[in-house]
């Protein structure tokens, strides 16, 4: 395109050159041979060739995929699949909201709740969420019983299920992942914008709940569906504390039928169907929240917004 | 009563690190009166005004609007330093427009100017919407309501800016280089927006690069260099005949 027009302005003073192009193919456009990518064609070709072997190989092993398929919606793969996704959203909730708490105390002023803050990353994140998890399930050879000093006492064993040691061990590791990105959200929000709630006598917390956490929003968005994709898979540790889990709904089915690989890529079809669903919808998530704060949302507020553009794209 | 200056600095200092940037301003802002402060980048002068509200913190001297001091609170002989919650009332009064607009980038024009009377002093929707409304159209951006921050002009942007100060019904406005990051065919809106307010009586700090503005508008010019107020007068008196060299240097280069 750009050599067309160009040779079309140089007409005038190249009469020559332009007329020789004009003879021989027109305006319209250049032919020129493009580069060949060999290279591409080669790699290809290796890979499919390799992709070949593996398939060959895994059709030829001692793997029975009917009963792979079979799983596939068996009540048991079905449960452990509710109940990889509960604790999932439960624990990512519970960590947006640690998270949003600690990366707050991070930013304070006060040297209580920096320190806080700094301590409860450090530990949480600096420890094997597995780790963690057992600790949690654990908690009853330490702690026997449960005491809220005027109101009751009751056994570790009764209130730490295996459901509540899951969620406690995956959020507060979560929230400690989740409070360093919000900070950098928080931190990424211009200061000039504080300044201006400051002086038209907004308090400290109505500037961070009015001004500065919604636009710190478009930075906090992405890397979360992120670790909501981390957390789906993160979920399966919780099998080691005895949660019923999709990895321990396979471990429960090959125990009797010895069908081990088998159930293994049953479960593997789930999380993968999981990571993907959520992998979609944070890129979706990603390309509305990282647009510049200069392109403006449309009138009547992200939802209407969100709305008007599906009902736009399926017309 | 109306005696009393409305923004009144005694020898106020303030440094950053080791770096004094007020040497010591004395000045004086009478009600209805408007101020412009002049002076070279790093001169002190926004740092000044910066102060005036609380942004920054004064290390000496004293500085209070409207008979109190700004940021402290005197309890016996001593100063105890307000509360976070104490001084965002006293910035209540103070109306202040940035440089850089600082309007909220995810709010309407309207809904920039709503904010503070409807959270801060918990207004009724119906009637803070009222007077943004009025307001906005006071700054002739009346059919710009429903636009974001982004999709305005610099000009109107700071105009926005200037109805959102104007919502929380201020005694005193700070304006710190209002048209400065604006192109300079957008200047003249914003200034015409001032001249209109100063017109009305409002009391104005305004930190300038118009040495036009501060001589038609202003009742009071302030010459500062290097954390002084070198020079203070009528602005047409210290334009036409400035008595120090360094004010004379100034503006011949400005002007």
């Amino acid at each position: 395109m750009t050599t067309v027009s160009s040779s079309d302005t140089s007409a005038p003073t190249s009469p020559a050159v332009t007329g020789a192009a004009d003879g021989a193919h027109g305006t319209a456009a250049l032919e020129a041979v493009p580069v060949r990518h060999y290279g591409r064609w080669v790699a290809a070709a290796v890979i499919v060739a390799f992709l070949l072997l593996l398939f060959r190989a895994f059709a030829a092993a001692d793997i029975d995929y009917s009963v792979t398929k079979h799983f596939l919606t068996a009540g048991t793969v079905l449960h452990g699949l509710v109940n990889t996704l509960l604790i999932s959203v439960l624990a990512q909730a519970m960590g947006i909201g640690l998270g949003i708490v600690f990366a707050v105390m991070a930013m304070s002023r006060n040297p209580v709740m920096k320190t806080t803050s700094w301590v409860y990353v450090w530990l949480f994140r600096g420890t094997p969420v597995l780790v963690q998890l057992l600790l949690w399930y654990n908690l009853s050879l330490v702690f026997p019983a449960l005491t809220l000093p005027g109101v009751g006492s009751w056994s570790t064993n009764h209130v730490v299920t295996p459901f509540v040691a899951a969620l406690l061990g995956l959020g507060i590791n979560e929230g400690a992942y989740m409070a360093e990105i919000t900070r950098a959200g928080l931190g990424s929000v211009d200061h000039g914008q504080v300044e201006a709630s400051h002086a038209l006598g907004m308090s400290p917390r109505l500037t961070l709940r009015r001004v500065v956490l919604p636009q710190a929003m478009r930075v906090i968005i992405p890397p979360t569906g992120n670790e909501f994709v981390n957390m789906l898979k993160t979920s399966s540790l919780a099998y080691a504390i005895q949660y019923g889990e999709l990895l321990q709904s396979a471990v429960k089915i090959y125990t009797n039928n010895l069908a081990i690989v088998e159930l293994l890529l049953t479960i593997s079809v789930w999380y993968l169907a999981l990571t993907t669903v959520a992998t979609v919808v944070q890129s979706r998530l990603e390309r509305r929240y990282s647009r510049g704060v200069r392109i403006p949302p449309v009138r009547g507020g992200r939802v209407r917004a969100a709305l008007g553009r599906r009902q736009g794209g399926s017309a | 009563m109306t005696a009393t200056p409305l923004v009144k600095a005694e020898a106020v200092r303030k440094s950053f690190g080791r770096l004094e940037v007020l040497k010591g301003i004395d000045l004086e802002v009478a009600r209805g009166e408007v101020c412009c402060v002049v002076g070279p980048s790093g001169s002190g002068k926004s740092t000044f005004l910066r102060c005036i509200n609380h942004l920054e913190k004064v290390d000496a001297g004293r500085l209070s609007v409207d008979g109190h001091l700004v940021g402290y609170r005197v309890k016996g002989e001593r100063l105890h330093e307000m509360r976070e919650r104490e001084v965002a009332a006293q910035r209540r009064d103070i109306g202040m427009v940035f440089q850089r607009f600082n309007l909220f980038p995810h709010m309407t024009a309207l809904e920039n100017v709503m904010e503070a009377p409807v959270r801060v002093r918990r207004e009724p929707k119906a009637s803070a919407r009222e007077r943004a409304v009025r307001l906005l159209d006071r700054v002739g951006l009346a059919d710009k309501r429903a636009m974001y921050p982004g999709q305005l002009s610099g000009g109107q942007q700071q105009r926005v800016a200037i109805a959102r100060a104007l919502a929380m019904e201020p005694k005193l406005m700070l304006f710190d280089e209002p048209t400065s990051a604006l192109d300079p065919e957008l200047v003249g809106e914003v200034l015409d927006v001032m001249r209109d307010l100063a017109t009305s009586g409002m009391t104005m700090v305004v930190v300038t690069h118009e040495i036009g503005f501060a001589g038609e508008v202003g009742d009071a010019l302030v010459f500062m260099d290097d954390g002084r107020v070198v020079e203070s007068g009528r602005p047409r008196a210290v334009i036409a005949e400035p008595r120090h060299d360094r004010t004379r240097s100034f503006l011949s280069k400005v002007l």
